[in-house]
């Protein structure tokens, strides 16, 4: 280090953040790992390097992918990264003073769901939570509820906290819910996956939400122990599955994608001519938007499939594909699916917020990258 | 006519005298004739009725029954049916208390069925106990080492865990029951006797302590221990049946998490010796394995893989990804055999055929043998790139991802080991430059069924045109993504046991002179 930053200890964040972000875009792990011993040495908190530096670069990292203007590898590269960052600020000195000095708190979970593989958010809080003086048990990306059971049962935490941060799991979150209170454990959620809001927290019986890290942390004492209840059960929360719409539409999803594929060559005989990787991508398209079509009605709410339209034709629009090519896909969707009111009605809003003139001949949705944000 | 009535009845004037008192009533009431004052004849609760305002019927006991005293208007008079009810009242009072019992005993189940945790279940059995049976209970279980855990729970519903050092023999029936033998039935024992880690001073004065054996079904299971304000010594006839069905069920659920715990720490004393071991180096060159198997509730299944170091600087290092026919635990065995055999063939790593060979006569000798498909890497780095030496048996074909985003198939092929007499393979070299990597992996990946279609295979041909995505990433990130990208693609369906390695050659680093620390790096 040739310069000392002399500004108050506020003020130092931003250019440690900018520095991380362009070690973390050259892909330089090393460089990386350096700045924080750096940063840790030069009197950064500990958590504040990972609530105020670290998370918000990992932020970025999504949104510059959402945007273009990461590939798929560097924005995993990018993650991997972040990873070892954190792994480095939890062996730095500074780090194991503070968890040593602070007050024992009580044991706790943390773990993703099963299928979430975006692990860096969990990661973040449970190493705030062990500089907290937490003793902390991180189960990592995508955690059988199985596994997650049996830990619990073996080491008896006051809190789990389980981070999502895709949608189409919210079911599987539902399920990892329940079986963790069914022990007499409450469970804090967190995660792009429960809303803005948190509002699908609620709406699966979460006992908390948080929409950060640094709330997370600040909750979590605060979260009562739970009794089980005798007559609880998982179908309570959830009283509209009993029409089976989430039911038929998730286990017959392979059909479904096949039957609008069929729908689609026949609108648009330019198909005819895709590459088999084009026509791959496509069915990929199509299968996501009835993934989140099922999930939608697993929690019966509209809204997150309409979000999920309207933050794809963005994502279709900075891609360069206009957003009218998803209206043929929800058409021949409500077509297959006119039996069921519920999904019909999530359909027919989710062409409303695709405002524009009525299709003509626009192209089907064209193949595009189909990594995720972190 | 009102004489031989069945039901007693008085007939009272308006000023308050009795007119009429039939055989019935007088042989209830013995004081009711006609003339006397009702205030006289009648106990007090039927007379107050008068003083408040419009007459209704009351209730009240006469003698050791109640009745129901019903009035009707009699001209200017008032005529008293008297009903008895105390059979009513008391199944009434029964049902009441049954329901509280019930209701009780049903929580306590919901409760103690919902944790195998024995911590838990010593709270939940303190606390419930408190809450209903007691003014403070102790939860006592067989020592662990030299002391006793515990856990108390006050008259404030706090439960506090211990781990005391006490000596159970100054408790008489303590250490009977915490041995869970012989059988005995609850013990009143006499509270001045009752050392302070019982009776706690904070509680103030004990007046009954009773010490009941929680029976545990061939494991001793603890002791509950209740402590009472009143100094009545013993429990009522329903108190006794409610203690009795509680320190069942607690016994229970404290005698199952006791097995479930002692299963759950053999299961991972077995399990370590054959879980996947983690590295992120081997020998300077930069290695991420990732592993999952297919049945959820396992940790372990048919696909392995060990790395093992050179034994002397500037010799090869070894990594093995394997594949064992079948799954779940049984595989597992085998792969563990498997491993240890590899390891006992190190010395001659060098030569990778007569390591296949030798494993292969090992295989075919066992009765009940299955075979494995193999990949051996022998890894070397020489500055700047590293070498690999690469040996398929019967297995996958490991990709080399350069940096250029070209992907290259590995050119080995060789026969599955376990399954043939004699077996033939190749071996292939191949030279990766900074950044540059080799993925082995197995079919679990290329054979993942679903798809947005729902019945495709993931496929050689869709890992090759992934791993064209990810020139220059490092293993780690590398590693995940396939593994990601397989999983994504079977969905909820079933999938086999996979397992991914990456081998990357490092890229240069720069010197650290960062605070003057270093890690012991070095450049290349």
């Amino acid at each position: 280090m040739t310069h000392r930053t002399i500004a108050a200890p506020g003020g130092v964040i931003p250019a440690w953040t900018a520095r991380l972000w362009d070690a973390v875009l050259d892909g330089d792990e090393f460089a990386a790992v350096d700045l924080v011993d750096a940063a840790l040495d030069e009197g950064v908190e500990p958590e504040s390097f990972l609530l105020d530096v670290v998370a918000p670069v990992q932020a970025r990292v999504g949104a510059e992918w959402a945007a273009n203007r990461l590939t798929v590898a560097q924005e995993h590269a990018a993650t991997a990264i972040n990873e070892r960052v954190v792994a480095a600020l939890a062996l730095h000195p500074a780090a194991r003073r503070t968890s040593r000095s602070a007050a024992p708190a009580g044991r706790i979970t943390i773990a993703c769901i099963d299928g979430e593989w975006h692990a860096l958010p969990a990661r973040i809080l449970a190493e705030v939570l062990r500089l907290r003086g937490w003793q902390v048990d991180f189960l990592g990306a995508q955690v059988p509820t199985h596994h997650l059971i049996t830990h619990i049962h073996r080491t008896a935490p006051q809190v789990v906290g389980l981070s999502s941060s895709i949608p189409t799991r919210l079911p599987t979150a539902h399920a990892a819910i329940t079986a963790c209170q069914a022990t007499g454990t409450p469970v804090l959620v967190g995660g792009a996956a429960f809303g803005p809001g948190g509002d699908y927290a609620e709406i699966l019986g979460a006992d908390a939400w948080a929409p950060d890290a640094r709330a997370a942390a600040e909750l979590i004492p605060s979260i009562a122990p739970r009794t089980p209840a005798p007559q609880q059960a998982a179908i309570d929360d959830l009283p509209h599955l009993a029409d089976q719409e989430y039911t038929m539409v998730s286990r017959t999803a392979g059909t479904l994608v096949k039957s609008i594929m069929t729908g689609l060559e026949e609108r648009f005989p330019a198909m005819a001519s895709y590459t088999p990787k084009q026509r791959g991508h496509t069915a990929e398209d199509v299968a996501h938007i009835v993934a989140f079509l099922a999930t939608a009605l697993y929690l019966d709410e509209e809204r997150l499939f309409t979000d999920f339209i309207t933050w794809t034709s963005g994502i279709l629009t900075v891609r360069g594909v206009p957003a009218l090519s998803l209206v043929p896909t929800l058409e021949l969707l409500a077509q297959e699916l006119s039996d069921f009111p519920r999904a019909r009605a999530m359909i027919t809003a989710a062409l409303g917020t695709i405002t524009a003139p009525p299709p003509g001949d626009a192209e089907p949705a064209l193949p595009h990258d189909h990594g995720k944000p972190a | 006519m009102w004489e031989v009535a069945p039901y007693p009845l008085l007939v009272v004037s308006p000023s308050g005298t009795v007119e009429v008192a039939n055989a019935a009533a007088r042989a209830l009431l013995p004081d009711a004739a006609p003339g006397v004052a009702i205030i006289d004849a009648a106990p007090a609760w039927l007379s107050q009725a008068y003083a408040q305002g419009p007459i209704q019927a009351v209730s009240g006991p006469i003698g050791e029954r109640t009745y129901e005293a019903h009035p009707s208007m009699l001209g200017a008079g008032t005529a008293w049916w008297f009903a008895d009810d105390t059979d009513h009242r008391l199944a009434r009072e029964e049902l009441r208390l049954e329901r509280e019992r019930t209701a009780f005993l049903s929580q306590a189940s919901t409760e103690l069925l919902s944790s195998l945790n024995m911590d838990r279940c010593m709270e939940v059995t303190a606390r419930l106990a408190t809450r209903h049976l007691a003014d403070a209970a102790l939860v006592i279980t067989p020592r662990a080492g030299r002391r006793y855990p515990i856990a108390y729970c006050g008259p404030d519903g706090r439960v506090v865990r211990e781990s005391l050092v006490v000596d159970p023999g100054v408790v008489p029936g303590l250490a009977e029951a915490l041995q869970g033998f012989p059988p005995m039935p609850s013990r009143w024992i006499d509270p001045t006797a009752a050392p302070e880690w019982l009776a706690r001073p904070e509680f103030g004065p004990v007046g009954s302590v009773v010490v009941t054996a929680l029976p545990g079904h061939g494991v001793p299971a603890g002791v509950l221990v209740l402590l009472r304000r009143t100094d009545q010594a013993a429990f009522t006839d329903s108190e006794e049946i409610v203690a009795r069905l509680f320190a069942a069920r607690a016994g229970a659920a404290m005698s199952a998490a006791r097995l479930y715990t002692e299963q759950v720490s053999i299961t991972e004393t077995l399990m370590r010796e054959l879980l996947p071991p983690k590295v992120q180096r081997l020998d300077g060159v930069d290695i991420a394995a990732r592993y999952r198997a297919s049945v959820d509730s396992e940790l372990v299944g048919g696909d392995f893989y060990d790395l093992h170091p050179a034994t002397q600087a500037g010799q090869e290092s070894l990594i093995v990804l394997g594949d064992v026919c079948g799954k779940g635990l049984r595989a597992a065995v085998l792969t563990g055999k498997i491993r240890n055999t590899l390891h006992a063939l190190l010395p001659m790593a060098a030569d990778h055929q007569r390591v296949l060979g030798l494993l292969n006569d090992v295989l075919m000798d066992e009765d009940n043998a299955r075979f494995v498909t193999l990949v051996l890497a022998s890894v070397r780095r020489d500055a700047h790139q590293v070498t690999l030496r690469l040996t398929s048996a019967g297995h996958p074909l490991p990709f080399v991802v350069r940096n250029d985003g070209t992907v290259e198939d590995v050119d080995s092929r060789g026969t599955l080991i376990g399954a043939l007499p004699t077996i033939r393979s190749n071996t292939a070299e191949v030279v990766l430059q900074p950044g540059e990597t080799c993925l082995l992996y197995t079919d679990g990946i290329t054979e993942a069924k679903g798809g947005p279609l729902g019945d495709e295979f993931f496929g050689e041909n869709r890992l090759r045109d992934e791993l064209q995505q990810c020139a220059g990433m490092p293993p780690q990130a590398l590693a995940e993504r396939i593994q990601m990208l397989a999983s994504e693609w079977v969905g909820g369906g079933h999938h086999d046991d996979m397992a991914v390695i990456a081998i990357t050659a490092p890229r240069g680093r720069h010197l650290s002179a960062v605070g003057g620390r270093s890690r012991g790096r070095y450049t290349a």
